[in-house]
C-alpha cells in the first residue's frame, strides 16, 4: 500500500470540504536527477497557521524539499507528483515559471539560512523589502511602498529602521540582515512561510530574538510555517508538529511530543540521543548515529536507514510502509517502543 | 608600421598589475590616479576645442609651411600650414568621438547578449557564445579594413567596425560575471520573492557586473582610441580635412627625417591616451575585482 492510499485510508478529515483549512498538500512528491533520486513520497499537508518542523541530518534533503515547493530546483533536478495550494488551481509540481512567479513571495515565502549571502550587496536593504511588494502589486506606489516596508523593518525589530532602511547588507550585522530577510518574506502576508534552517548562522543569543519574531509572525498572519532545521530544542520552542527526514524520505511523523517523547523510528530515537548532552555510552563519549548520511543515490536499497541502523531485520530490505496516519506515524518494520501496528 | 612605438606604452601598465601586496596596491591606486590624469587631459583637450583653439585648425598658409615651434605656434606648423596644437585638439575631440561610439556600441549589444547567454537554458544561449567566439576571431583592423572597403572609408565606418569587434570582449566578461551572480543565494531569494528572468537581469545581475563592465569599457577603449589611430594611418578611418592623431601621424611619414616632430607629437598624444585609458582600466580592475584583492 502506498502511503497516499494509506492516508485516504486513514485520514479521517480527508473529505470533500472537510479540509478546507489545509493551505498545502504535499502527495507522493518525487524529485531526482536523470539518474538518482533525491526525494521519495515526501506527502504531509500544512493547515492554517500550523507550524511544522522538518528535521534530519545535512543530506538528508530538507533543503532541497523546501526548494522543490518553491519551484526553485536547481537545473537538471525535477520533480514529480504533486504540491497544491489551496485557491490556486494549478499544481505547483510542473508549473509554469510565470504561475510561479506569483505564488513565490505573495503566497508562499521563504526565509534562507544565509543572511550574510541571501541580499544583494548593492541594494540598499529598504528598497529590497519594497521590491517585493512592488512586484505583486500589494502596494501600489511607491512612496505606500517605502512606508509599508520602514514599518516591515520595525516589526521585527530593526533597531532605528529608517536608517537601516537606507543601509547597504554588508552596514548591518548578520542578525539585522536576517531580520531583514524576514521582513521580505513577510511583505506580501504569505499563507506559507518556508523557513530553511534561519537562525542556523546566527549566534545563540540573536538566535532566541529571531525564533521569538518568526514565532510571532507566523502567528499573527495565521501563516502556515514548514521549518527547516536540525536543532532539535528549535523545533521543540517553534513547532507544533515534526517530520523526520532521512535519506530523501520521511520517516516519522507526529507531534512534537509524540515525536520528541515517543520516538518510533530508530534513526529518531538516534537523533534525540546525539543531541541529549547527558547521555553518554560505556565510555564516557556522547551518543553518534554510526556512519554518515551517504551521498546521494548511494543510500541501500529499502529502507534508507538499515546501514546504520541497530534495529534491522529481515524485512529490512524492502522499504517499510507507512504505520499510523499521516499526522502520526512512522516507516519502519522493528520500530522501538511499542508498537501501533499490532 | 610606424605606430609601432605607440603599442610600446600599452604594454606597461602590466607590471603595475602584476604588482601584488601592499606595496603593489599602493603603485595600483597610484596607476589609477595616473590613468585618470591623462584621460582627464584628454578629455579636457576636447572639450576645450568646441569652444577653442589657438588657430582654425583646417586653415592652410602657405607661407607658414613646416616650422619650428615658436610663441606663435607652440607645436609648429605642418606641410600645409595648419597649426598642430590646433590640430591635435581637434583629434582628440575625434579620438574620444570614436572611442565612444566603439564602446558604446560594443557595450549596447554585448552585455545584453552576454546576460542572456548566461541566462538562457535553451541551445539559444550556447549558440550566441559561439557566434562571438567566431567573431572574437576575427582581428579588430581587418574587420575595419574590410567594412572601410565595402561601405567606404569614414569615420562612422571605423567606429562601427571597431564596435562591432568589441563586443565578443563585452559578451563574454557580461557572461561570466552574470553566471557569478546567477549563482548567488540572493537570486535564489529575488526568484523566491517571485522576481521573473528580466527583473533578475535588471535589477540584481546588472548592478552587480557593474564593476567588470566599467573596467572592460576603460580596456576597450584604450583599444579603440589605438585603432582608429592605425585605421586613419592606413587610410581606412577618418577623411581629410577632419584631424585625427592617426593621420597626422601618417601625413607626417614623408617629413619624418627633416621634422620627425611632426611624428611624434601625435605619436606621444596616442601614446597618453593609450596609456591612461589602460592605467584607469588595471586601477578599477583593483579595485573591482575581488579576486586580485584576495591575493
Amino acid at each position: 500500500m502506498t502511503v497516499q492510499q494509506h492516508l485516504r485510508k486513514a485520514d479521517p478529515r480527508d473529505h470533500r470540504g472537510a479540509n478546507r483549512d489545509v493551505v498545502l498538500t504535499v502527495d507522493g512528491l518525487d524529485v531526482a536527477t536523470r539518474r538518482l533520486p533525491l526525494l521519495t513520497d515526501v506527502s504531509f499537508r500544512l493547515t492554517r497557521g500550523e507550524r511544522v518542523g522538518l528535521i534530519g541530518e545535512s543530506g538528508s534533503g530538507k533543503s532541497l524539499t523546501a526548494l522543490a515547493l518553491m519551484g526553485l530546483l536547481p537545473e537538471g533536478v525535477h520533480a514529480e507528483g504533486s504540491v497544491r495550494l489551496a485557491g490556486a488551481d494549478h499544481d505547483l509540481v510542473g508549473a509554469s515559471e510565470k504561475q510561479m512567479s506569483w505564488v513565490r513571495g505573495r503566497r508562499m515565502s521563504m526565509v534562507f539560512q544565509e543572511p550574510m549571502t541571501a541580499l544583494n550587496p548593492v541594494m540598499r536593504v529598504g528598497k529590497q523589502v519594497e521590491e517585493g511588494m512592488l512586484l505583486h502589486r500589494t502596494q501600489d506606489s511607491r512612496p505606500a511602498a517605502r512606508a509599508a516596508a520602514l514599518d516591515l523593518l520595525a516589526r521585527v525589530r530593526l533597531p532605528d529602521p529608517a536608517s537601516a532602511a537606507r543601509a547597504y547588507p554588508h552596514q548591518l550585522s548578520g542578525g539585522q540582515r536576517q531580520r531583514v530577510m524576514l521582513a521580505m518574506a513577510l511583505a506580501n502576508d504569505p499563507e506559507v512561510l518556508v523557513c530553511d534552517e534561519p537562525t542556523t548562522a546566527l549566534d545563540v543569543t540573536v538566535q532566541a530574538q529571531m525564533l521569538e519574531l518568526i514565532l510571532e509572525a507566523s502567528v499573527e498572519r495565521d501563516a502556515a510555517m514548514l521549518f527547516i532545521t536540525h536543532d532539535l530544542p528549535v523545533v521543540a520552542t517553534v513547532c507544533q508538529r515534526l517530520l523526520v527526514m532521512y535519506g530523501g524520505r520521511i520517516v516519522e511523523s507526529g507531534t512534537v511530543e509524540q515525536v520528541l517523547t515517543r520516538p518510533r523510528h530508530p534513526y529518531t530515537r538516534g537523533l534525540l540521543a546525539a543531541s541529549d548532552l547527558e547521555l553518554v555510552d560505556e565510555a564516557g563519549r556522547l551518543r553518534t548515529i554510526p556512519g554518515t548520511v551517504p551521498a546521494a543515490g548511494q543510500f541501500p536499497d529499502g529502507c534508507v536507514f538499515r546501514n546504520r541502523c541497530d534495529h534491522e531485520v529481515d524485512r529490512c530490505t524492502t522499504f517499510p510502509p507507512w504505520a499510523g496516519q499521516q499526522e502520526h506515524g512512522f516507516a519502519c518494520w522493528n520500530p522501538t517502543g511499542e508498537d501501533v501496528r499490532a | 608600421m610606424s605606430t609601432a612605438p605607440d603599442s610600446q606604452p600599452a604594454a606597461q601598465p602590466a607590471p603595475v598589475l602584476g604588482a601584488r601586496g601592499p606595496a603593489g596596491r599602493r603603485r595600483a591606486t597610484a596607476g589609477l590616479l595616473i590613468g585618470a590624469v591623462l584621460v582627464g587631459l584628454v578629455v579636457l583637450t576636447a572639450l576645450v576645442s568646441f569652444v577653442w583653439t589657438p588657430y582654425d585648425p583646417l586653415q592652410v598658409d602657405s607661407t607658414a609651411r613646416l616650422l619650428g615651434p615658436s610663441g606663435e605656434h607652440l607645436l609648429g606648423t605642418d606641410k600645409f600650414g595648419r597649426d598642430t596644437v590646433s590640430q591635435l585638439m581637434l583629434g582628440a575631440r575625434t579620438t574620444l568621438f570614436v572611442g565612444f561610439i566603439a564602446v558604446g556600441l560594443a557595450a549596447v549589444v554585448g552585455i545584453p547578449l552576454g546576460v542572456f547567454a548566461s541566462m538562457s537554458t535553451s541551445w539559444l544561449g550556447a549558440a550566441v557564445m559561439r557566434a562571438n567566439d567566431l567573431l572574437l576571431a576575427f582581428p579588430a583592423l581587418l574587420l575595419a579594413i574590410m567594412f572601410g572597403a565595402v561601405f567606404g572609408a569614414s569615420t562612422l565606418t571605423a567606429m562601427v567596425a571597431i564596435g562591432i569587434a568589441t563586443i565578443p570582449a563585452f559578451a563574454r566578461i557580461a557572461r561570466s560575471g552574470a553566471l557569478q551572480v546567477l549563482s548567488t543565494e540572493y537570486v535564489l531569494a529575488a526568484r523566491a520573492a517571485g522576481r521573473r528572468r528580466v527583473g533578475i537581469a535588471v535589477r540584481h545581475v546588472l548592478p552587480n557586473i557593474s564593476g567588470l563592465l566599467i573596467v572592460q569599457a576603460s580596456v576597450s577603449f584604450a583599444i579603440a582610441v589605438l585603432a582608429e589611430a592605425a585605421l586613419s594611418f592606413l587610410g581606412f578611418g577618418t577623411r581629410p580635412p577632419t584631424p585625427s592623431w592617426g593621420r597626422m601621424l601618417q601625413e607626417s611619414q614623408e617629413f619624418l627625417y627633416l621634422t620627425p616632430r611632426l611624428a611624434l607629437v601625435p605619436g606621444i598624444a596616442i601614446a597618453v591616451a593609450v596609456l591612461g585609458f589602460n592605467l584607469l582600466g588595471d586601477g578599477l580592475r583593483d579595485r573591482f575585482d575581488p579576486k586580485l584583492e584576495d591575493r
